[in-house]
């Protein structure tokens, strides 16, 4: 019997083994997927957290309904990949032999590697909304903030979701207004990028509407330190933001796992062939979702789009076929804008987010890079889609895995 | 497009970053930096070949590994090339605008 086995039960890890227990069964194959957590967290769901929007029970159910039950859940942390041996170490000492591993162990925050930013005030008036306590701890400030200025903040690139903090300071503005305190808060948008967006057309899109809401943009802005006394952050060429409230999305990393195995860049991210997602060093080994250092976007859409192109790789890869080179980028994200609204963007590694009628070409009904009530609905209507039919592995009707050109306005 | 740099036909995109390396020499660099009011001194010029070398090599730039690079540090990089020293100091180096990802 071969086996295979996925390390990480997150958005990717799962769909891969809902994809692939349907081709690879008993007896010829075993599939594995190893995971330390209980819980599978709706990561979307902590934009919405701190808001009063969703409650933690909207955004939490357990790791193992969403396994098949041909699929063999090990709950245990695991302290090294073993390539050269094709094993898997787990902590304790036990080990785990594979013929195809599949690597999706995510990305997660590293606030320590910015100094003070876990400092005197981290979680008193310094908040991530990137894992659940912060996200909880930052809902429970917010419930009775008075006011005053809000610093909404991006550490460095690459980061999970990167329009998240936009939205972020979207939903504030809109937050404070029904409260009836828009005019308190100073709301201030601080990127290391040069403007709101890394795309063109969707940052001058983006830029109008923090434009239209009153929110400030720092850009270019490299952060040095959090200084906790005097209550601001200070970018190495000296620039000085001050807060009473930062709300920052601090550097994100690949799991520690790969730099205990030695299979990791300088942030932990798995060097890996953009087009087959196998990986760069070992031809038995893929890598999907965060886990990975291809150029596409950290986002639960590019897991889902991978996953299908990599089940297809890894069939081939099983019959001794060679790989398709097919994943071109396809990232497909709502973006929170506020007041009941939201723009969708649909773009790859080649074609930048831009206006246009998405899934039917001239028909939507959403709209790209327009702001509409359909596409809030459509984010909405999206935590039901990620629980029933995306960690199932089910195909979306009409949103192909590779991006489609039509109904989309290039110029 | 096309734009004269020290008394060269250079070819440019729209921000002004070389498309053709090939085109560039140390002339170049001092007009590229005297257009961002930048005296380049010997430390600069270390810097600048750094880059040139890791573009050379396909590494992918960032201010990160600039800071982890042993060249220098990223406080002296920022006051080597004030506000957006990537940016700027690739335009120097006659390399791309790195991709700041996605």
């Amino acid at each position: 019997m071969k086996h295979v086995v996925i390390l990480g039960a997150g958005t990717a890890g799962t769909m891969m083994a809902n994809h692939l227990h349907h081709q690879l069964k008993h007896p010829d194959w075993e599939i594995t997927i190893i995971d330390e957590r209980e819980e599978h967290h709706y990561q979307p769901g902590y934009l919405f957290l701190p808001f009063d929007i969703y409650a933690p029970e909207d955004i939490i159910k357990t790791i193992e309904e969403f396994i098949p039950k041909d699929v063999k859940l090990v709950k245990n942390k695991i302290n090294r990949i073993l390539p050269a041996d094709n094993k898997i170490e787990l902590t304790g000492g036990d080990e785990i032999a594979y013929d195809i591993l599949i690597i999706a162990t995510g990305a997660k925050i590293a606030p320590e590697e910015t100094e003070g930013m876990q400092g005197a005030e981290w979680q008193k008036s310094v908040f991530d909304f990137y894992t659940f306590e912060g996200s909880l701890a930052l809902r429970n400030k917010l419930r009775d903030w008075e006011g005053g200025k809000l610093v909404v903040h991006i550490t460095e690139m690459p980061i999970k979701c990167p329009v998240a903090p936009l939205e972020f300071a979207f939903l504030a503005d809109s937050f404070f207004k029904h409260k009836h305190m828009r005019d308190k808060v100073e709301i201030t948008y601080v990127t290391p990028l040069s403007g709101a967006f890394t795309k063109p057309k969707a940052t001058e899109a983006l830029e109008h509407l923090l434009h239209e809401k009153g929110i400030n943009i720092e850009p270019d802005f490299a952060i040095e330190k959090v200084d906790n006394e005097r209550k601001e952050i200070v970018d190495y060429g000296g620039k000085i933001i001050p807060f009473d409230l930062l709300v920052t999305v601090p550097t994100n990393k690949g799991d520690e796992l790969m730099e205990r195995s030695g299979m990791g860049d300088d942030l932990n991210y798995v060097p890996t062939h953009k087009a087959t997602l196998q990986s760069k060093d070992y031809t038995n080994i893929f890598v999907l979702g965060d886990a990975s250092n291809i150029p596409a976007s950290k986002a639960g859409s590019v897991a889902h789009f991978e996953a299908e192109i990599l089940t297809d790789n890894i069939l081939r890869f099983v019959h001794g076929e060679p790989l398709k080179e097919e994943f071109d980028g396809h990232a497909n994200c709502f973006i929170e804008t506020g007041n009941g609204k939201a723009l969708l963007i649909d773009f790859n590694y080649t074609h930048e987010p831009v206006e246009g009628s998405f899934p039917f070409a001239g028909i939507g009904p959403l709209r790209l890079l327009k702001e509409s009530r359909m596409n809030h609905m459509g984010k909405l209507a999206f935590r039901w889609i990620y629980w029933n039919v995306l960690l199932k592995g089910t195909h979306i009707p009409f949103v192909s895995a590779t991006m489609s050109e039509k109904g989309k306005h290039y110029a | 497009m096309e734009k004269t740099i020290a008394g060269k036909n250079i070819t440019v995109n729209e921000e002004g970053y070389l498309t053709d390396f090939s085109q560039w020499d140390e002339q170049v660099g001092e007009a590229l930096a005297a257009e961002a009011n930048i005296p380049l001194s010997a430390r600069h010029w270390e810097i600048v070949k750094y880059l040139q070398n890791e573009h050379k090599n396909q590494v992918a730039l960032s201010i990160r590994r600039i800071g982890k690079s042993g060249v220098t540090d990223i406080k002296e990089f920022y006051q080597l090339f004030p506000n957006a020293p990537l940016k700027t100091a690739t335009k120097i180096a006659g390399i791309p605008k790195p991709a700041s990802c996605i």
